[in-house]
């Protein structure tokens, strides 16, 4: 039986310990917020936050999680948009916006640790987070504006 | 004939309009009253004479509008309810987006080529200046006052005389009575008193994507259902002999294997067959799928290996092949003499790898089938879902929730398919989801193609004489067992388009034997094409010694209309016609000259390693010029510093969507461009994951990419696809700027760019 916490509620498990926590919060929990990309952590697209950082949930297993306090993209904006949400918004960084959850969970980890990202940290915060449609211009700028209300 | 309906109760609507509510429906460009008025032929045409798209108005005002055109990041689905909005007089915050079902009578629903508000911005308008009329004249009667007297403010008629105002849900009830105006009789806004056309709005979606909340194609869920991981047989049209499912079984969570049929060619949009693992969830499904002892019979396309067929396709290319395009007389010309130039160029399958994989969840009852699925093409899922499982086509649902990206794959139902056959036979909902490997593996492919190039400089530098050549298994091989021949469709993809200004011009291709399933992908054959003539272009340049946009300016010639019918017969225009959206050069010019400019084209000192490049290109009926700004060090690792590309598509209803489309497209081109490469090894693809199938990241991607769009008066055309033609030649161009290594192959992973 795996005990974890997700987005504050306490949880058991008692189904197979391997499973990837992506499926858990997916399939089981119903949080489709968190997205299923490539199985391998080649895209970040299942971005999930493990005791406050970045994670990616296709290749941790529940064994992994047990004891952690996960966070998902749904439980961020319990009370208002978060200032990363906000700035996604104002940049319109979207395109088809499936990956989105994922960078944002991403974002909200690097700027958690550098208030103020230069080029270089955001380039090794986020690349290994995809977005096909190639919205990485606006994910940059999203990020400075957002960097920039928090200071 | 009565167009009016109260749509509460229609499906369409799915309940979301208040119980009793008097609704105003406009079934848009009534059959009887427009008909006459349409071309007849074109996609719109069809639209009109089938007309099902609605705008309801309920009596608190909310205004419905129906997308009918499916959302996968272009925004058609905000744009196109928006231009209804536009003339309505609505405003966009009391406007609620209800996405269709797949229904013919919505006209085409394929949401691909680049055409959505190319085909369907006029049927909006009329739709929403329909109903506004309506409204307009339900308050006239009301009260008693000339309808010349009335006018509208966003969501009210107002009675100028007096200032009376009602508002439009007040005015619903007594409009629905009204019979719907006659085109003649309609009243559109004038281009200043537009609110949202050519201003834009942000998606409709943005805010659930941003809190996880919007709902993809893969999260749909239904109870009772159950999830399926299908091994396909590893080469196309490969056949099971045995396979042992004992191993699935013994995995938690499995309930049991099915079979599903290999198709009969061709293979269209037919699942591929294979054994599906049923389980209680994605995980369980797919442990228990590696643990499937498969045996195959591999069938005929076993054969395909890249690096012989490769050889092949450029041996064929360097022999004569039928005439698509014959101007002039090329052979006399190059018989005459004068610096003779030739060059060969290469482009492997692509993969779409959107960053949603195939998915699909279906409801098989009592001859029933309910289906969501991630689809560009919900009719496409109808008709093969009808075939396969042998009920009528009315009698497939398909909802179309958001798509996780499509770039042309999602137009092929195959997936769906399978989760319609799957339910059937296990008699419970099943949601079948491909893995990243399965995607890869599995892709209808973009085509591999060889190019063959020969021109003969006169002595001002400029052809007189040019001859292109193209070879690549056809689209056509999907559809039909012996299509190996290219089709019209493709062929006006950048090659019997060419505008330049040479007399004597032959463009050429020969078919060949396709052993994947080809299909096409954003932007299609004007990926190749574009690549061979731009870059070839450049090459001219050089080899008369002239600047690349000078020259290039020069090789499109003075402004004028391309008469593309006298040398190419079968030149179809991206189906819009010459008369509205002729290959004019005038537009050609000015993209360049407006990224000349802002580019500072000449006037940079660039450093070692650096350069700029040039490529220009129409496609989807949009004109495009595209500079990139190349760095590129003794190691040979390339950086993108900046990328500027200036547009001409026409009327833009979302400019800030649009520059959108246009930043990812020349991301999109730098992921083909420079990683971007399909291999097969005995018919099996030899990539799987983002690992072997590389797409750009973000340290990878232009860092930079200004998008200028050119104030255009011309009919609306597409911006989906046609940022990503020029792309990959303008960035090989600046390459060679920089390096004075010429790249003919791609992708540039394999080159060697080093000092």
């Amino acid at each position: 039986m795996v005990q974890l916490k997700v987005n504050g509620v306490q949880r058991s498990f008692d189904g197979e310990p391997d499973m990837p926590l992506l499926w858990y919060l997916r399939d089981v929990l119903a949080l489709t917020g968190t997205k299923f990309g490539c199985g391998m952590a080649l895209c970040g697209a299942c971005t999930v936050h493990q005791n406050g950082k970045a994670i990616r949930s296709c290749i941790t297993t529940m064994q992994r999680a047990a004891g952690s306090e996960i966070r998902t993209i749904e439980d961020i904006a319990v009370n208002g948009l978060h200032p990363v949400q906000k700035s996604w918004m104002e940049v319109n960084v979207p395109q088809c916006g499936y990956c989105q959850s994922g960078q944002i969970m991403q974002a909200i980890s690097l700027l958690n640790e550098k208030q103020k990202p230069t080029d270089e940290d955001i380039d090794d915060g986020m690349s290994g987070n995809i977005c096909r449609c190639g919205t990485y211009q606006r994910i940059r700028a999203a990020i400075k504006a957002a960097g920039g209300e928090r200071a | 004939m009565n167009t009016i309906t109260n749509v509460s109760r229609r499906s369409f609507l799915q309940g979301a309009l208040s119980a009793g509510a008097l609704v105003l429906s406009v079934r848009f460009v009534p059959e009887a009253l427009w008909a006459a008025d349409t071309p007849s032929g074109s996609r719109a045409d069809q639209a009109a004479l089938h007309p099902h798209v609605y705008v309801g108005v309920d009596t608190d005002g909310t205004v419905y509008i129906i997308a009918h055109r499916s959302e996968m990041g272009t925004t058609s689905r905000t744009s196109l309810p928006l231009v209804l909005a536009e003339e309505l007089d609505a405003d966009w915050s009391r406007v609620k987006v209800q996405q269709a079902i797949g229904d013919p009578r919505y006209g085409s629903q394929d949401t691909d080529g680049s055409h959505s508000i190319r085909e369907f911005y006029e049927p909006m308008r009329q739709a929403g200046a329909t109903a506004r009329l309506m409204l307009l004249r339900a308050a006239a009667q009301q009260w008693g006052v000339p309808e010349a007297e009335c006018a509208t403010d966003p969501h009210v008629v107002v009675h100028k005389t007096s200032g009376k105002k009602a508002g439009y849900g007040e005015l619903a009830t007594a409009a629905a009575t009204f019979p719907v105006p006659k085109k003649n009789e309609l009243k559109f806004k004038p281009q200043s008193a537009w609110r949202y056309v050519g201003k834009g709005q942000a998606s409709y979606d943005l805010e659930d994507i941003c809190t996880g909340k919007a709902k993809f194609g893969m999260d749909a869920r239904v109870e009772d259902m159950v999830y399926a991981s299908i091994e396909h047989p590893p080469v196309l049209g490969g056949k099971l002999k045995s396979f042992d499912e004992k191993g699935p079984l013994l995995v938690k969570g499995v309930r049991q294997t099915v079979v599903i049929d290999p198709f009969t060619p061709p293979h269209h949009f037919q699942p591929l067959g294979g054994i599906a693992v049923i389980a209680d969830n994605t995980w369980s499904a797919m442990k228990g799928r590696q643990k499937l002892k498969a045996v195959w019979d591999d069938g005929p396309h076993a054969v395909y290996n890249s690096d012989q067929y490769k050889k092949e396709l450029q041996k064929a290319a360097r022999q004569p092949a039928k005439a698509a395009r014959n101007q002039g007389d090329v052979d006399t010309a190059f018989a005459q003499g004068g610096k003779v130039i030739e060059a060969e160029y290469y482009v492997p399958h692509l993969a779409h790898a959107s960053m949603e994989p195939p998915v699909a969840l279906a409801d098989y009852r009592d001859g029933k089938v309910t289906i969501w699925a991630s689809t560009q093409n919900p009719q496409a899922v109808q008709e093969v879902v009808s075939e396969k499982l042998g009920v009528p086509k009315e009698n497939v649902t398909c909802h179309v929730p958001l798509l996780g990206g499509g770039f042309g794959r999602k137009s092929k139902p195959d997936y769906a398919a399978e989760a319609a056959i799957l339910s059937k036979k296990v008699g419970r909902p099943v949601k079948v989801v491909w893995s990243r490997e399965d995607d890869i593996r599995f892709d209808y492919y973009h085509t591999v193609s060889a190019m063959y190039m020969k021109a003969a400089l006169g002595t001002d530098g400029l052809p007189t004489a040019w001859l292109q050549r193209s070879v690549f298994p056809s689209i056509g091989s999907t559809f039909n067992v012996n299509g190996t021949a290219a089709g019209a469709g493709e062929l006006q993809q950048g090659w019997t388009d060419l505008p330049f200004n040479i007399p004597n011009m032959r463009a050429e291709n020969s078919g060949a034997a396709a052993h994947l399933r080809i299909g096409w992908l954003r932007s299609v054959a004007n990926i190749y094409h574009c690549f061979a003539a731009q870059s070839f272009a450049d090459e001219c340049a050089h080899a008369a010694g002239r600047d690349s946009l000078e020259y290039l300016l020069a090789l499109i010639g003075p402004s004028r209309i391309v008469d593309v019918k006298k040398s190419a017969p079968d030149y179809p225009n991206y189906g819009g016609s010459l008369e509205t959206y002729p290959i004019d050069t005038a537009r050609y010019r000015h993209v360049i000259e407006v990224v000349a400019e802002k580019s500072g084209w000449g006037n940079k000192n660039l450093g070692k390693g650096q350069g700029m490049g040039i490529a220009v290109h129409r496609s989807f009926l949009t004109y495009v010029a595209t500079v990139v700004q190349v760095e590129v060090n003794d190691q040979g690792e390339l950086r993108i510093p900046r990328v500027d590309t200036a547009v001409d598509a026409g009327l833009i209803v979302n400019p800030e969507a649009t520059r959108n489309q246009f930043e990812g497209a020349a991301v999109f081109g730098t992921s083909l461009a420079r990683f971007g490469e399909i291999t097969a090894t005995h018919g099996v693809v030899d990539q799987s994951n983002f690992d072997s199938y590389p797409v750009s990241r973000m340290n990878e991607a232009p860092y930079r990419t200004n998008v200028y769009i050119v104030e255009s008066s011309a009919p609306p055309a597409g911006v989906g696809e046609p940022g990503v033609p020029p792309f990959a030649p303008a960035l090989c161009n600046a390459i060679f700027a920089a390096t004075g290594k010429r790249v003919r192959e791609l992708p540039l992973s394999r080159a060697k760019l080093g000092a």
